[in-house]
């Protein structure tokens, strides 16, 4: 079938729509190639300074040092928990399944806010305080909904009859599902780890009531800046915020591509 | 072409057995106390409608179905609790299943490389089996590549390749076009000559099941309705489903007069005796249907005595034209509508009008009856 044209009003409609969007995004960046000394609009002139000052900052690089890891610990686990969730939703026969799967997406649902506010109290509780722990284990609480939706939707993809052959091939189970199943999801994985680590990477509230003065992730960094200082540092790194997140959103769909491309 | 299948040969086949297996869902039995034993290197086809429960003996077959109560075994071993991996069953599946991320020749190893077979003698193995289903050049090709007839055989090699005890197949051609389904049936046929493999085949085409079976079993409910040689499942069906579901038949009432020979007489309702046989000896005074298949009458336009044979009268009441064939719908004296069906030779190309008196000649063989009132299972 040949794809309908798209009428005029259609495309207007998502030009606004899509200019709402990126626009208060985009007003970031020429704050950040100002070469004042204040976050002015328009810019008084242009110079890549205040990149250098984050690029040399020992506390912003240290902050995005400690994001990163945050940010990948907590995608590992994350993925690693959503898969075996995943499979057990998708493929095996459990009872209360909707519900189960609807309890796995709560903390998507509930306000972050609510959240931190709960695994605040109930860390200090088990006497685990602030730090890098407190906000991994918070931040894969984050990962697991959207991991466990993209890590479903992909294996619903997969002919189970595809495990039935490789058991009826001589495979045990667990062979069959890593030489059959995950080759066939990895794309799907490595989406899921994309949006996962995206959610930490740019997670703010669970971070701040978690930080301790050694655990500053990017954003709370920020946060304290906007607080404090406010110059056109902030705008430098929210620039380079912003374009790890277009780097990793580029990756998920190349990878999606491919996989729709192979199938 | 290289015809080199002496590996795959030595190994034959063996003996499949289900003793009053039961498969329930929801309540209702999908298979029913099913008996069925598959002799060594014996092809069997199981064939009924949909949701008669071939698939579901099938996947019980294979390990991946568990049945609520009964027995199978394989070559006199129980293998009801053994998983599907540990009964060493090459299994065709109606849609392939291929693994799509690997290619031709790795998807053939796959079963090989589960046995730890040795790099060298993988490679062998794969090179045989890509010989016998005439695909040699394809290894290095992924699924998607391949035509469906293709897939289909390299599906088929890769059930055989590790030298399966049988080889299950559901539907293997069901998604075929019907001259690479014919090409298909020949190749599997040939296989199972040159394998000595046991093969149970499920189809739900008859004339699919008709031509490569050893045995046909005619599945209806979840029970099999009947299990015989391809002739005798149309020549000899044991009961009115049989002969329905197999190609088309007529059933005209009739009482049974007494024994002759090793038949009976029987005395239709329209008056007329038949030399009759069935499966077993009735007793005079018992109801029978006599089974006449269309393709089996003879139809004259006048009466005609032809040394003993006698001949039927009735009225034409509908006719069909289909060039090579004419299809006749006839009313006999006592109201029993019958279809024939002839050649357009034999009626030298003129359809009887409706209305018009026919004379029906069923041949001179005895006819083929079975009890009116089947006796419940
Ligand atoms: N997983 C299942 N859950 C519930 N009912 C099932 C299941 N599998 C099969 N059935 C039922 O069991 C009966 C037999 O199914 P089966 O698949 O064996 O039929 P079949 O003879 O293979 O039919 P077809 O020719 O359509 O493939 C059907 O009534 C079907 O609805
Ligand atoms: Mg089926």
């Amino acid at each position: 079938m040949k794809p309908r044209q798209t009428g005029w009003f259609v495309k207007l409609c998502a030009f606004f729509a899509l200019t709402y969007l990126t626009v208060p995004i985009l007003v970031i960046i020429p704050l950040a190639i100002n070469s004042s000394d204040y976050l002015r609009f328009p810019p008084q002139g242009i110079s890549l300074r205040w990149f250098m000052t984050v690029l040399e900052s020992s506390a912003w690089m240290g902050s995005a040092a400690v994001s990163l890891q945050i940010a990948l610990t907590s995608t590992l686990l994350g993925v690693s928990l959503s898969m075996l969730a995943a499979v057990a939703l998708v493929r095996a026969r459990i009872r209360f399944k909707q519900a189960v799967y609807a309890l796995i997406l709560l903390p998507m649902i509930v306000p972050n806010i609510i959240s931190a506010i709960a695994m605040f109290f109930f860390f200090a509780d088990i006497q685990l305080g602030s730090g890098s722990l407190a906000i991994i284990i918070g931040h894969t609480v984050l990962a697991v909904p959207v991991s466990v939706i993209i890590l479903c939707a992909t294996l619903q993809g997969v002919d189970s009859r595809l495990e039935s052959a490789a058991l009826s091939l001589g495979a045990d189970r667990f062979t069959a599902f890593r030489r059959i199943t995950l080759p066939l999801i990895a794309p799907g994985i490595a989406s899921a780890a994309i949006f996962a680590f995206l959610s930490s990477f740019d997670e703010l509230v669970i971070a701040l009531f978690m930080a301790s003065p050694s655990t500053q992730t990017l954003p709370v960094r920020i946060w304290n800046a906007v607080l404090f200082q406010l110059d056109p540092t902030i705008a430098a790194v929210s620039t380079l915020l912003i374009l790890v997140s277009a780097l990793c959103l580029v990756a998920a769909n190349t990878l999606s591509m491919r996989f729709k491309a192979r199938m | 072409m290289i015809q080199s299948t002496k590996p795959f040969v030595s190994r034959g086949g063996t003996e499949l057995r289900l003793e009053g297996v039961t498969k329930l869902y929801a309540g209702t039995a999908a298979v029913d106390r099913l008996d069925l034993t598959v002799a060594q290197g014996e092809f069997v086809t199981l064939l009924g409608a949909s949701g008669s429960g071939k698939t579901t003996t099938l996947m019980m077959l294979a390990g991946f179905t568990q049945a609520d109560s009964g027995r199978i075994s394989i070559g006199g071993r129980d293998v009801t609790a053994l998983p599907p991996g540990k009964r060493n069953l090459g299994v065709v599946f109606q849609n392939y299943s291929l693994f799509p991320h690997l290619t031709v020749a790795q998807n053939l190893a796959f079963p090989l490389e589960m046995r730890k077979l040795g790099r060298a003698e993988i490679k062998d193995a794969v090179l045989r089996a890509l010989e016998i289903v005439h695909l040699p050049d394809k290894a290095e090709r992924y699924p998607r590549e391949l035509s469906g007839g293709q897939q289909q055989r390299v599906a088929l090699a890769r059930a055989i390749i590790f030298h399966p005890q049988a080889l299950l197949m559901d539907e293997p051609l069901g998604a075929l076009d019907k001259n690479l389904r014919e090409h298909m049936q020949i190749e599997i046929k040939r296989l199972h000559a040159s394998l000595g493999a046991t093969i149970v085949f499920v189809t739900h085409d008859q004339e699919e099941a008709l031509t490569m079976s050893n045995r046909v079993a005619v599945m209806d409910n979840g029970k099999i309705a009947q299990i015989a040689s391809p002739r005798a499942i149309y020549e000899e069906p044991l009961n009115r489903f049989v002969a329905s579901f197999i190609g088309q038949s007529n059933f005209l009432p009739g009482k049974v007069l007494g024994g002759r020979g090793d038949g009976f007489v029987v005395q239709l309702t329209t008056g007329d005796k038949l030399n009759c046989r069935g499966p077993h000896q009735p007793a005079p005074g018992d109801e029978v249907l006599a089974v006449v298949r269309p393709e089996h009458i003879a139809v004259y336009r006048e009466a005609q005595i032809d040394g003993h044979r006698k001949t039927i009268s009735g009225k034409v009441v509908d006719t069909l034209y289909l060039g090579h064939t004419i299809k006749l719908e006839v009313c006999l004296a006592d109201g029993t509508r019958l279809m024939t069906q002839s050649t357009s030779a034999a009626l030298d190309g003129v359809v009887p009008p409706p209305g018009s008196a026919v004379q029906l000649d069923l041949g001179s063989r005895s006819i083929w009856c079975i009890p009116a009132v089947e006796e419940a299972k």
